[in-house]
């Protein structure tokens, strides 16, 4: 009777777990088509995306006529996002993917330079035709590798998922074709020459050159120590730390670190080898109630400036989060602004002392520049505005335009409706070269 | 007859009762503090200061108690007419001008004004980003960093920043938070965990422009990176656990 029993439920309990192991194992089938499912699409949507982008350049390529040759050049602009958008959907980070992504990006942003160009007055150049001529044949190349893993994708019915599953344990899968593939994918681009991309060739990397115009001897490890100790003066009981930048670094500096043994205030200081100057510095504590207004904070910011041989500067502009006040400040030569030379300083509202600074941008770029001299009168460049905004200050600033070069431009802040607007207008030409909505307060949710 | 005249004094005195404390009310107790109020100020001076821009008409905004463009170009319009320097600061002279110009109470003003307002209710956020990207953004660095240093957690926000600014990545913060396999926070559900204040002040602090790393875009655990390429990256530095590479 007893053995019935148990032998009734232990059988229940054994179909009961195998019903419920059906079920899980249905359930993480369903996660797991789901997921390979965008990645399909995310690839074959790439595939067809570069396909397209091929033809549209071909067809642009051909075509005579200037005022339609601007909407194509548009249209292969558009393409290029997508496809880079597709290529953010797949698990390609820790591949070496990024020639192809970089391409992409290259390819847009060398048609929406021409797209946006007025081609009546500035037809493509040469040289320019000779580039879209060779990305041409570039991106023929690139669909005809993608086309190839396509195909074997479909034909071997390979998974995603499994690709993932081989770059997560490292392993190489026994069949990875796809891994395999986009390598080809990969050394065909690398493969490519360096582009020629025309004279002004993407912004981003002519930034980046390093603190050339820095100024002054080397110091030592104890002076980066006592500019940090003389900036956060009230640290308590602290162990110090200072390391050097790794060899990847294009920048040589001095990291000083000091911690509190006490209540675990942290501040870090990076500081140049040359010229001891400050690139950032951060001091993480616990704040207290507001004691100073921003207004009085402001003095303190510029003390410190004013200290670290930070000089030619005006505040552009304050803000208050929770207790903290962020001055940024910019570089001002004969009353011009100069963008470029950014400075940041963080002061506690609580006692008034420095808890951040970011000059990066100011080390990176100040230098001693020519006199400037605007091409055009004021007058010309205001009848470039906008004749709806209402202009409340006018001056000189040099900014950064959208290829990373220096220029000289008149800047008009005004109103238009509700909104402060900041334009820029190129001094030489009377380009706009930039419009900036300035908007940087939202309601609490 | 005395009776109607002792009806008098007692209504008056009602009277005089009901006035006393109305009259103490209306009596500005609080105005602003001493501090001279400028752009980017938050709390309940600029409150005070919208309010009254507002009663002269001068600013047409919501009371927010945060000092913005719109209230900068009001203070400057109510400068000018009224014959002060034009500098958009609300100094120790602007205040005594506003004061005897327009009417305003804190303790009463809920009462008064149409839209009531006595609280901060906006907050200054990094031009062109929303709460909801900062927010998105603590969530990262809350489930990728959480264990790290306050500078540590800025880096990791640096590192989304300058990826989203590289052309071999996308060109979104969602973009690159979502991106497969680019965060293990991310794979593994850890990125919604709530995330902490400090997070979300390491988030704004790399917003402004704040940059530990010195322009990194790739940083891993060695003690638990299984990826071998990682290693080839030329690294910069080191910052907690993480060690950052270009």
């Amino acid at each position: 009777m007893l053995r019935g029993i148990i032998i009734a439920l232990l059988s229940i309990a054994v179909a009961g777990t195998g019903y419920w192991g059906y079920q899980e194992h249905r359930e993480k089938n369903a996660i797991l088509i789901n997921a390979e499912n965008t990645y399909q699409r995310a690839f074959h949507d790439l595939t067809f995306q570069m396909d397209l982008l091929h033809d549209k350049i071909g067809t642009s390529l051909a075509m005579n006529s200037r005022t339609s040759l601007s909407p194509a050049l548009a249209e292969v602009w558009r393409i290029t996002s997508e496809a880079q958008s597709d290529v953010g959907q797949l698990p390609l980070t820790l591949l070496p993917f990024n020639k192809t992504e970089e391409l992409l990006t290259n390819i847009g942003e060398f048609t929406y330079r021409t797209a946006v160009r007025d081609l009546d007055k500035n037809p493509l150049s040469d040289q320019e035709y000779k580039t879209l001529e060779s990305l041409y044949k570039q991106s023929g190349d690139i669909k005809r590798d993608l086309r190839q893993v396509q195909h074997l994708v479909l034909k071997n019915n390979l998974r995603w998922m499994d690709v993932e599953m081989a770059l997560a344990t490292g392993k190489e899968a026994a069949d990875n074709t796809i891994i395999d593939g986009l390598k080809t994918v990969e050394k065909t681009v690398e493969g490519f020459a360096e582009n020629d991309f025309g004279p002004a060739a993407f912004g981003m990397k002519k930034n980046n050159n390093g603190f050339k115009y820095l100024k002054g001897n080397q110091i030592t490890k104890e002076h980066a120590v006592t500019m940090l100790k003389k900036t956060v003066p009230n640290i308590k009981e602290t162990e110090i730390r200072v390391t050097k930048n790794g060899k990847g670094s294009e920048n040589s500096f001095f990291s000083v670190n000091m911690t509190s043994k006490v209540n675990g205030s942290e501040a870090t200081m990076d500081i140049t080898k040359k010229g001891g100057y400050p690139i950032w510095f951060i001091f993480s504590r616990e704040m207290g109630k507001q004691k100073l207004s921003l207004n009085e904070a402001e003095k303190k910011a510029l003390a410190f400036l004013r200290e670290n041989k930070f000089e030619d500067i005006e505040l552009l502009d304050s803000v208050q989060y929770d207790t903290a006040g962020t001055f940024t400040y910019v570089g001002n030569k004969e009353g011009v602004r100069i963008y470029p030379d950014t400075l940041k300083v963080k002061v506690g509202l609580d006692n008034g002392g420095i808890i951040g600074f970011s000059g990066e941008d100011y080390l990176k770029s100040h230098h001693q520049r020519a006199s400037f001299e605007p091409g055009i009168q004021e007058s010309e460049a205001l009848t470039k505005v906008n004749p709806n905004v209402a202009i409340k200050e006018k001056r000189l600033a040099v900014m950064l335009n959208k290829l990373g070069e220096e220029v000289l431009c008149y800047e008009f802040t005004g109103t238009l409706g509700k909104d402060t607007y900041r334009i820029f207008i190129n001094a030489n030409n009377g380009e706009e070269e930039q419009v900036d909505r300035m908007d940087n307060i939202e309601a609490n949710f | 007859m005395k009776r109607i005249r002792l009806r008098c004094k007692t209504l008056l005195l009602i009277a005089m009762l009901a006035v006393v404390p109305i009259a103490m009310i209306e009596q500005p107790t609080e105005a602003f503090s001493n501090q001279v109020i400028q752009r980017g100020a938050v709390g309940e001076d600029v409150i005070e200061l919208q309010s009254r821009l507002q009663y002269l008409g001068y600013y047409k905004g919501k009371v927010d108690g945060v000092f913005g463009w719109g209230t900068y170009w009001a203070l400057r319009n109510f400068q000018e007419k009224f014959g002060l320097p034009v500098d958009g600061l609300a100094g120790a002279k602007t205040k005594q001008k506003l004061v005897k110009a327009s009417k305003y109470n804190r303790s009463t003003a809920t009462k008064k004004t149409k839209s009531p307002q006595t609280k901060v209710t906006a907050a200054n956020v990094p031009n062109g980003y929303s709460k909801n990207d900062i927010q998105l953004m603590a969530n990262a660095v809350h489930g990728e960093a959480r264990g790290e240093p306050y500078i540590g957690q800025v880096a990791v926000a640096a590192v989304i920043i300058n990826r989203v600014e590289n052309a071999s990545f996308p060109n979104s913060i969602s973009g690159v938070i979502f991106e497969p396999g680019a965060f293990t926070a991310v794979a593994d559900g850890q990125i919604w965990l709530t995330p902490n204040e400090t997070s979300k002040k390491a988030v704004v602090d790399a917003l402004n422009g704040w940059d530990p790393t010195g322009d990194a875009l790739y940083y891993f655990n060695p003690a638990t990176a299984t990826s071998k390429w990682i290693w080839s990256r030329p690294q910069i530095k080191r910052i907690g656990k993480h060690i950052f590479c270009e």
